[in-house]
């Protein structure tokens, strides 16, 4: 157990440092730092004295160092588009996107695994065929599109609900809420649909496929020949058993929930780190581009290290076959 | 031997079958399948004659007249017979600019699947059959990247080329030709694992069956066996794969543009052109962002059943 802990760990650095290394090598390629930062008018003197003094003349490792240190002192630079710090900018859309990240998976959650649940037990019926269908089409179309239609029809048409922004928002320290307020739940309201529905789709089938295969096994059998009822079988003994995988896939998507929030906070004008991110990439605004993909990166490499883990305690099979839960996440 | 040399069997073979008749066959008993194909080949028709086929040429301003801009659909009770999709706020026909913009985003689409194809099998060859660190590496980098989603990773890939670009004027190219060699190297570097992990797959069986050992034997060289030998056998899968990475290329490619990181306006693909008409939806004119937007899902929606239906019919292992 210890061995293997301490293995997943130096894995997950390992990880970290080879994204710091990209993360690093992005102001190689995008730039010269002091170009960003002078002006026109700064002389070849005042370039040189800068790059002294920002360390650029120092060799190459000693400089990739420099960089993890102030990485995991959550330092990354001033931002050369906005000219303020990187850390503090993501601090402050943080919240936005977390919350709605949170919201996001939690309705992805309550709406995914009871239909799933639903088309696994009733796999023939219409009417799971049909939301078998309709999760195609929702696979087919881009997060973005169904944002636009979500806002024609809820915004533009019936004029319930808002468009873009998160309302009104309640300081609680450095952390700004719209769980709050009124109209920050309907400001939340298209925005986490819209994310979620791709997740939804997803876990949804999950739990079909799942409960398909945990259907067929014996002890589901046995329990209808003790004359279960329904309910008990579905609920208790079935959807339990399938519930491992649903909660390794949901944990990995957290990770990507944030990623594809980036497309959903443009589409609805959401304040979120998203939405610093692509305004950084359109303007080459390396420092962000890099405390962002650090940072993202630290919560995959987290979460991914957090469902090994737990698989390894909620399953007890694996704490024989220690191979098999090494060679989970290739 | 003689076999393995005369012809190439991996590309061969799911034609062959497919004209033996099992597949066909199974293609024409699934009415949604031969609709998908139609829709497929409309577009790629569409695509390849734009030109010819549409309505009206949405790019010459001579011919543009802004009496005709934000005209409704043609059934709608302002509509015009010219335009059947409406115009947009330049008096650009919609249906002309759909069918040119499903030329640029099936161009990027296909340009960056062939990029990550040709990587990834190489890759996928290479880190199979020469095995040890070098296999070690590539799969590592692997897995690396694909715990990242790919969009953040073309993403990425974007912001470093437009920096690379920005700080290196001596390149000289216009910013059409740029848009499209950053989408196609952030779509097509972004996508290679896929590829590259099926074909080490694949390559991994090869290697060890008796025509390789035979050629090793004879002392033909590793590159040429690799190449000549093994390559054609692990292609099967490849194929299924492109197909399905189109529709998720052509995706890309959209949500690209609509984050403004991709064709810019003045030669939309139909990204852009749902970009832009986004900012019209609130004023009444739904045709200008709504069509587009079907267009894209139609087009994708098609080649996602292609897809799937070719990897059942092909290789039901696949799934």
């Amino acid at each position: 157990m210890v061995s293997y802990v301490i293995r997943r760990l130096l894995q997950a650095a390992l990880v970290m440092l080879v994204v710091a290394f990209v993360s690093f090598s992005l102001f190689r390629f995008a730039g010269d730092p002091v170009n960003n930062m002078v002006g026109q008018e700064a002389t070849q003197e005042d370039r040189r004295e800068l790059r002294e003094r920002l360390g650029l003349n120092d060799p190459f490792p000693v400089q990739f160092g420099r960089f993890v240190v102030d990485a995991l002192q959550g330092e990354f630079g001033i931002s050369y588009r906005l000219q303020r710090p990187v850390e503090d900018l993501i601090a402050e859309r943080m919240p936005a996107t977390l919350e709605l990240v949170l919201v996001s998976a939690v309705l992805a959650l309550i709406t995914g695994i009871p239909l799933g649940v639903y088309c696994g037990i009733h796999r023939d019926s219409w009417v799971s065929r049909a939301l078998l269908t309709v999760s195609l089409i929702g696979v087919s179309l881009p997060t973005f599109v169904i944002g636009i239609l979500l806002i024609y029809l809820f915004s533009v048409q019936m004029l319930v609900l808002p468009s873009f922004g998160r309302g009104e928002v309640v300081q609680i320290g450095w952390w700004s809420t719209g769980f709050l307020t009124f109209s920050g739940w309907q400001a939340l309201i298209l925005p986490s649909i819209t994310l979620s529905l791709f997740q939804l789709t997803l876990i949804m089938r999950l739990v079909r496929s799942e409960m398909l295969e945990v259907m067929r096994t014996d002890y589901i059998k046995f329990a209808r020949a003790r004359g279960l009822s329904n309910r008990a079988i579905n609920f208790g003994h079935a959807l339990k058993n399938t519930l491992v995988p649903v909660i390794t896939i949901v944990g990995l998507n957290i990770g990507s929930l944030i990623a594809f929030s980036i497309i959903t906070e443009t589409v609805f004008n959401w304040p979120g780190m998203g939405l610093l991110f692509i305004k950084a990439v359109q303007f080459a605004d390396v420092p962000i581009m890099a405390a962002y993909l650090t940072m993202v990166a630290f919560v995959f490499v987290s979460i991914n290290l957090l469902v090994d883990l737990l698989y390894y305690a909620i399953d007890p099979r694996l704490k024989v076959d220690r191979g098999t839960a090494a060679g989970r996440l290739s | 031997m003689a076999d393995a040399h005369t012809s190439a069997p991996g590309l061969l073979d799911p034609l062959r079958r497919f004209l033996d008749g099992d597949v066909w066959a199974s293609f024409k008993r699934s009415p949604v399948t031969v609709g998908a194909a139609a829709v497929t080949l409309l577009y790629f028709l569409a695509a390849a004659f734009g030109p010819w086929v549409a309505p009206h040429d949405p790019f010459d301003l001579a011919k543009l007249d802004l009496l005709d801009s934000l005209i409704p659909p043609a059934w709608m009770a302002d509509g015009d017979p010219r335009f059947l999709l409406g115009t947009d706020d330049q008096g650009r026909d919609m249906l002309s600019a759909i069918i040119y913009g499903s030329r640029v985003s099936l161009l990027i689409g296909f340009a960056s699947v062939l990029l990550s194809m040709v990587l990834g099998i190489a890759l996928g060859l290479l880190s199979g059959f020469v095995g040890g660190a070098v296999d070690a590496f590539i799969m590592r980098m692997a897995e690396i990247q694909l715990s990242f989603p790919a969009i953040l990773v073309a993403l990425l890939i974007n912001g470093v080329v437009i920096g690379y670009f920005k700080t290196h004027p001596e390149w000289q190219v216009d910013q059409v030709t740029l848009a499209y060699v950053v989408l196609v190297l952030s779509i097509g570097l972004s996508n290679w694992v896929q590829y590259a992990r099926t074909v080490r797959g694949s390559t991994l069986v090869e290697r060890g069956k008796e025509y390789v050992q035979a050629a090793h034997v004879i002392g033909i060289h590793p590159a040429k066996i690799m190449l000549r030998h093994i390559l054609p056998n692990v292609m099967g899968p490849v194929l299924v794969i492109a197909t399905i990475q189109l529709a998720l290329a052509v995706i890309a490619e959209a949500t690209l543009s609509f984050l403004g990181v991709g064709v810019p306006p003045t030669e939309p693909s139909l990204g852009t052109l749902i970009r832009v008409g986004n900012d019209y939806l609130f004023s009444g004119e739904w045709w200008i962002t709504i069509f587009p937007g079907a267009a894209l899902a139609i087009l994708v929606l098609a080649v996602n059943l292609l897809g799937d239906w070719l990897r059942d019919a092909l290789n039901p292992k696949l799934r």
